[in-house]
C-alpha cells in the first residue's frame, strides 16, 4: 500500500547500539579536565525573607572554590514566558526572600562533590519566615500572604476562552449536569536528574552548556536572560538525555549557576541534583481544582460546556501558564462543542512550581471531562460509545477563534473499539468492568510565549561527495526517538538509506532554532524542516539528473531507493552516488547544501494538526480490599501517517504507564509545603507486574500539514487512561471519583460509602 | 584508611586502594569510568545500576566496592564480542526495548542474569524477575518483549553451537 520506502517501516533506534552498550554519554556522565562539582543551599522555609548570609566558613574549607549568593550572580530574571515580562519570575538564586521549600539561595563549586556537599551545612542563613500559603482558594482571598508582590490575590495567569452562545444553550438542553474535581498532580520523574556543566572560556568570553534537557535553545535564552548575555555567547549542547516528560524545559538552577560559579572560578562546574532535589525542587504537573457543567439534549447531543479552572501554581511560572491555557483547550476536545465558555486561573502558592507534564494539561481536563461525560450517558441510558460517537469531532471541524481539525479518524477509531471490545471483552468475570475514554492532542503548539524571531524549527543537509548525509538538527531526543524519526525522514526525501545519514543534534552552535522537545511537536514540525531541507537537495539532483537524461521537462522525476530517475519510465535514471558526484563537480565544487525550516501559519491558536483516538480498559476490583488491578487495555489512535511504527508504539505504551500513575497510584503529598515523599520507596511508579497488556490499532489518515501526512504519537495516550481506568472501575462496581491517583484506600472508602447508602436506602 | 581491593571487572583485573564507604557503583564509574553503569535514584530502589558479581546480578549502589574484593563483575561494557552485539543486546535494539536508556543496561544486565538461571521464562517469570527495575519510557511490555526473543536468541545460538 504505502510508496515509501522508509516512511512507515519498522526502524530501529539510530541511537540502539549507543544506548545498549553503555557508550552513551548523558550530561549525569560527564566529567571535563579541571572540573568542579557545584551543589545548591536550599531554603528550609517555605516563605522568608533572607536577612543574611555568611559564606565565609564555607570558603574556608579546603577543596571549596567559590560560593555566590544572589548578589554574586548577574541577576536577570528569566522564565520561558519571555514574551510578558512581568512572567520572567525565576532568579539564578533568591536575592530578597524564598518562596518554596527548596529555593535555592547559594552555590558551592568544589573539588568533589563530598566536599561541597560539607561546605553546605558551614553558609549560615538568617531567615525571618513570613507567612505561607499552600492552596490556590487560599491563595486568591485579600489577606492571602502575597508570594510575588506585584501580583494581586497571587494570580500569576488567567485564560478566558468563549465560543458560540453558552447560556442560550444551557437553557436549550434538555440534561444538563455539573460535576467538580480536585485534580492531584504528578511528578515527570525521569531517570536521569537534572544535570548541567558549565564551562566559561575568560578569553572569549562565551560559555558552553551541556544539560540534560528538552529544548537547548529554551535553555540558550534562559542562560542569557539569567546572566545577562548575548545568546549567541551561549552555546547549549543536548548530550543523551535520561527522559524529560515535560520536567526539563525550564532554566533550572543547575544550568544557571553551574554558569555562574563556572564564570567566577574559571574552571568547568558541574551540578547534578540528588534524587530528592528531583523530586522537591523540579517541575511536577499541576494539581488543581476544577468545576465543569454541560448541557446536553436527550439524544446525548453536546450543546453547551461551561468550565472553570483554578490551578496550584506554586513559587514561579514554568510552562504553567500554557497549562492553564490547555487544560482549558483540551477539555473541548475530541467532540464538537457549539458552545463553550472557560476561565483559568493559576495561582501562586509557596510550593514547588508546577508546569509542564506529559499531555501538558490534556491529563487533567480529561480525567473530568471523560469520567462525567460517562455520568452522562447512565442518566440518558446511553452506551458510552455511543455518546462519544454521537458528538465526536470530525475532519473539518473548527472552534471559531480557535483550532481547526483537518484530519481525523475518530469515528473510525471508536468503530474499531467496538469491534474488537465485542470480539474480546464480551464476558467479563465477576467485578470487572471496561471503560472508554476518548482523547486528542496536538502536534506541536502554535504559541510563542518565548518570543522567538526565529522559525519554530530548522534543518540543515549537507551532502558529501561520497552521497553520505550531514544531517544537523537542534531538534531533541529525550528517548522518544525524534532522532531516528528525522533520520527517516533525510533519508525518504532524498531516496538514501538509513546507513548513509549521520545526524549532528541539538546543538546550538551548529545547528538552526528548533523550540525543542514538548506539546509533542518535534514530528510534524521538525520533520517538516528536515523533510523540506532534504527536499532542497533532491530538487537540486533532479535537475542535474534532467539535464543528464535531456529529457522533455514535462517528465517528472523521482529519487528513491538510491536513484534518480524518470516516474513513469524507472529504468531511465542514474545512481544516486553518481548524481551527486555531477552536481558537486560540475557546479563548481559549490557545496550541496539545504536548508529547511517550518512554522505553522493560518493554523489557529492551538495545533496545525491534531491526533486521535479512543482508550479501553479492562479492570478488576477486589471488594475487600479496593485494589484495582488493570488487566488489559485497547488503544486506538490516528496520529496521521505513522513514521516509525516501532517509536510509536513505544510512545503509546509509555504514555499508558504514566497515565496509570496518574489515575493509580503516583502523588505528592504536601504538609506546610514540603514534599512528603520525594524517593522511588516512596513515590510509587507502576512497575512492570502492574503494567497490563496494550492492544495497539493505528487508524491511519492523511494530515496535510504534517511530513508525509504525520501527526503526533508521543503524548496523547497519557490523557485517556486515567478515566478510561476510573469508567472501568464504576462499570465493575459502581462507585465514582471526583479525584485521580484512586489508590486502594480511595476504592475501599468509596466502596463502603456505596455500600452504607444502600442499606441506609433499604432501611427507609 | 584506603583498603586494597583487587578484582575483575569485563575480565580485566584491578588492583585498587578505595575508601572503605566507596559504593561498587562508584568504583565502576570514577575509578574505572564504566559510565555505562548508571546510577539514579539515591535509595536502591531503580536497578538502574545492576551489574553482574559472581554470575548474580546485584544494584552496585547498595554494596560496599570491598565486597567485590577477590571476585568478577560484568558491567554492559563487558558484554558485547569486540564490535559485535550480545545476543540480548540485539534483541533490546530490535524490540524498540528503551527510549531514553538510562535504565537500559540495569535492564539489560539483569536480563543476562536471568536467562543464565531461566532460559525460557514465561512473561510473568520476567515481570517477577525484572519488578525492581523502573522504567519511565516504555512501559515494560516492550522490554519483556525483548527478553522474550533474547531468550529464542541465545536457544538457537546455543542449539547451533551444539550442533557444530
Amino acid at each position: 500500500m504505502s510508496e515509501y520506502s522508509i516512511i512507515g517501516k519498522p526502524t530501529t533506534n539510530v541511537d540502539g547500539a549507543a544506548k545498549v552498550t553503555g557508550e552513551a554519554e548523558y550530561t549525569f556522565d560527564m566529567t571535563l579536565p579541571n572540573m568542579l562539582y557545584g551543589k545548591l543551599l536550599r531554603s528550609p522555609h517555605p516563605h522568608a525573607r533572607i536577612v543574611s548570609i555568611d559564606t565565609s566558613e564555607a570558603l574556608k574549607l579546603p577543596g571549596v572554590k567559590a560560593v555566590i549568593t544572589g548578589k554574586d550572580t548577574p541577576g536577570g530574571k528569566y522564565g520561558l514566558w519571555r514574551r510578558f515580562s512581568e512572567l520572567s519570575d525565576q532568579e539564578a538564586l533568591a536575592t530578597t526572600k524564598v518562596r518554596f521549600i527548596g529555593d535555592p539561595v547559594a552555590a558551592i563549586a568544589a573539588t568533589s562533590e563530598d566536599i561541597a556537599e560539607e561546605a553546605l551545612d558551614l553558609i549560615q542563613v538568617e531567615y525571618e519566615p513570613l507567612p505561607a500559603v499552600f492552596e490556590p482558594l487560599e491563595a486568591i482571598k485579600d489577606d492571602a500572604p502575597l508570594v510575588h508582590e506585584d501580583f494581586e490575590n497571587n494570580i500569576n495567569a488567567t485564560r478566558h476562552i468563549e465560543w458560540g452562545n453558552v447560556d442560550e444553550a444551557f437553557k436549550k438542553a434538555d440534561y444538563v449536569r455539573e460535576d467538580r474535581f480536585n485534580l492531584l498532580g504528578q511528578h515527570p520523574a525521569p531517570m536521569e536528574v537534572h544535570s548541567s556543566v558549565a564551562s566559561y572560556d575568560k578569553g572569549s568570553g562565551r560559555l558552553t552548556v551541556w544539560s540534560s534537557t528538552q529544548s537547548p535553545y529554551f535553555l540558550q535564552l534562559g542562560l542569557a536572560d539569567a546572566l545577562k548575555m548575548r545568546e549567541g555567547n551561549i552555546r547549549v549542547i543536548k548530550p543523551h538525555v535520561g527522559g524529560g516528560f515535560g520536567g526539563k524545559n525550564s532554566t533550572m538552577p543547575d544550568s544557571v549557576n553551574a554558569a555562574v560559579l563556572s564564570m567566577k572560578t574559571g574552571r568547568p562546574v558541574k551540578i547534578v541534583f540528588s534524587r530528592e532535589e528531583e523530586f522537591t525542587t523540579t517541575e511536577h504537573r499541576t494539581s488543581m481544582h476544577l468545576a465543569i457543567k454541560i448541557g446536553l439534549k436527550k439524544d446525548g447531543t453536546l450543546l453547551a460546556k461551561e468550565v472553570k479552572i483554578i490551578t496550584d501554581g506554586g513559587a514561579y511560572t514554568g510552562l504553567g501558564a500554557t497549562t492553564l491555557y490547555l487544560a482549558g483547550t483540551w477539555i473541548t476536545f475530541p467532540y464538537k462543542t457549539p458552545s463553550y465558555r472557560y476561565d483559568g486561573f493559576r495561582t501562586y502558592t509557596n510550593k514547588m512550581w508546577a508546569s509542564s507534564v506529559r499531555g501538558f494539561g490534556a491529563t487533567s481536563a480529561l480525567y473530568a471531562s471523560e469520567t462525567q461525560l460517562d455520568r452522562a450517558a447512565r442518566d440518558l441510558g446511553m452506551d458510552p460509545l455511543e455518546i462519544r460517537r454521537k458528538n465526536a469531532m470530525t475532519p473539518g471541524y473548527e472552534a471559531p477563534g480557535q483550532y481547526k481539525v483537518e484530519s481525523c479518524g475518530l469515528l473510525p477509531c471508536i468503530e474499531k473499539m467496538e469491534q474488537r471490545v465485542k470480539q474480546k471483552w464480551s464476558k467479563l468475570s465477576k467485578d470487572e468492568g471496561i471503560g472508554f475514554a476518548a482523547f486528542a492532542y496536538m502536534s506541536g503548539g502554535i504559541f510563542n510565549w518565548i518570543d522567538t524571531p526565529y522559525a519554530f524549527s530548522g534543518a540543515m543537509v549537507k551532502v558529501n561527495i561520497d552521497g553520505t548525509v550531514d544531517l544537523f538538527t537542534q531538534a531533541s531526543d529525550i528517548g522518544q526517538g525524534t532522532n531516528t524519526v528525522n533520520v527517516m525522514i533525510c533519508a525518504e526525501e532524498l531516496g538514501i538509506g538509513i546507513e548513509d545519514i549521520r545526524l549532528h543534534p541539538a546543538d546550538t552552535a551548529t545547528t538552526l532554532t528548533d523550540l525543542g522537545a514538548w506539546g509533542s511537536r518535534e514530528t510534524l514540525m521538525n520533520g517538516n524542516a528536515v523533510k523540506a531541507a532534504a527536499a532542497e537537495i533532491k530538487n537540486k539532483l533532479i535537475e542535474v539528473a534532467r539535464l543528464k537524461l535531456g529529457e522533455n521537462i514535462v517528465y517528472d522525476l523521482d529519487a528513491k531507493d538510491k536513484r534518480i530517475y524518470l516516474a513513469l519510465r524507472p529504468e531511465r535514471g542514474f545512481s544516486y552516488y553518481d548524481v551527486v558526484k555531477d552536481a558537486i563537480k560540475g557546479n563548481d565544487g559549490e557545496p550541496l547544501v539545504g536548508i529547511g525550516h517550518y512554522t505553522p501559519h493560518r493554523k489557529g491558536m492551538v495545533s496545525p494538526a491534531f491526533a486521535m483516538g479512543i482508550m479501553g480498559i479492562r479492570a478488576k476490583v477486589d471488594r475487600e480490599t479496593g485494589q484495582v488491578e488493570v488487566k488489559e487495555v485497547i488503544a486506538v489512535h490516528d496520529c496521521g501517517q505513522t513514521i516509525n511504527p516501532l517509536g510509536a508504539r513505544g510512545q503509546v505504551e509509555g504514555s499508558i504507564q504514566m497515565g496509570l500513575g496518574f489515575g493509580l497510584c503516583e502523588d505528592l503529598p504536601t504538609e506546610n509545603g514540603l514534599i512528603l515523599n520525594p524517593s522511588f520507596v516512596d513515590y510509587k511508579l507502576v512497575r512492570t507486574r502492574e503494567m497490563p497488556q496494550i492492544e495497539l490499532f493505528d487508524v491511519p489518515t492523511y494530515d496535510p500539514e504534517g511530513p508525509y501526512g504525520a501527526k503526533e504519537a508521543a503524548e496523547a495516550t497519557t490523557a485517556p487512561t486515567a478515566p478510561a481506568l476510573a469508567n472501568a472501575i464504576c462499570n465493575a462496581v459502581g462507585v465514582e471519583f471526583d479525584s485521580n491517583v484512586l489508590k486502594l484506600e480511595k476504592v475501599f472508602k468509596a466502596l463502603k460509602e456505596k455500600e452504607a447508602k444502600e442499606k441506609g436506602k433499604r432501611r427507609r | 584508611m584506603k583498603k586494597e581491593l583487587k578484582f575483575v571487572v569485563n575480565g580485566e583485573s584491578y588492583d585498587l586502594w578505595v575508601e572503605p564507604k566507596t559504593l561498587l557503583v562508584q568504583v565502576l564509574r570514577d575509578e574505572l569510568g564504566l559510565k555505562g553503569t548508571k546510577w539514579c535514584c539515591d535509595s536502591g530502589s531503580c536497578c538502574a545500576c545492576a551489574v553482574i558479581l559472581d554470575g548474580k546480578v546485584v544494584k552496585s549502589c547498595s554494596i560496599l566496592a570491598l565486597q567485590a574484593n577477590g571476585k568478577e563483575v560484568l558491567t554492559i561494557e563487558g558484554l558485547a564480542n569486540g564490535t559485535e552485539l550480545h545476543p540480548i543486546q540485539q534483541a533490546f535494539i530490535d524490540n524498540w526495548a528503551f527510549q531514553c536508556g538510562f535504565c537500559t543496561s540495569g535492564q539489560i544486565m539483569a536480563t543476562k542474569a536471568l536467562l543464565a538461571e531461566n532460559p525460557k521464562p514465561t512473561r510473568e517469570e520476567i515481570q517477577l524477575a525484572m519488578d525492581g527495575h523502573l522504567c519511565r519510557c516504555t512501559g515494560y511490555n516492550m522490554i519483556n518483549e525483548a527478553i522474550q526473543d533474547a531468550a529464542e536468541r541465545l536457544q538457537t545460538q546455543k542449539a547451533q553451537e551444539g550442533a557444530k
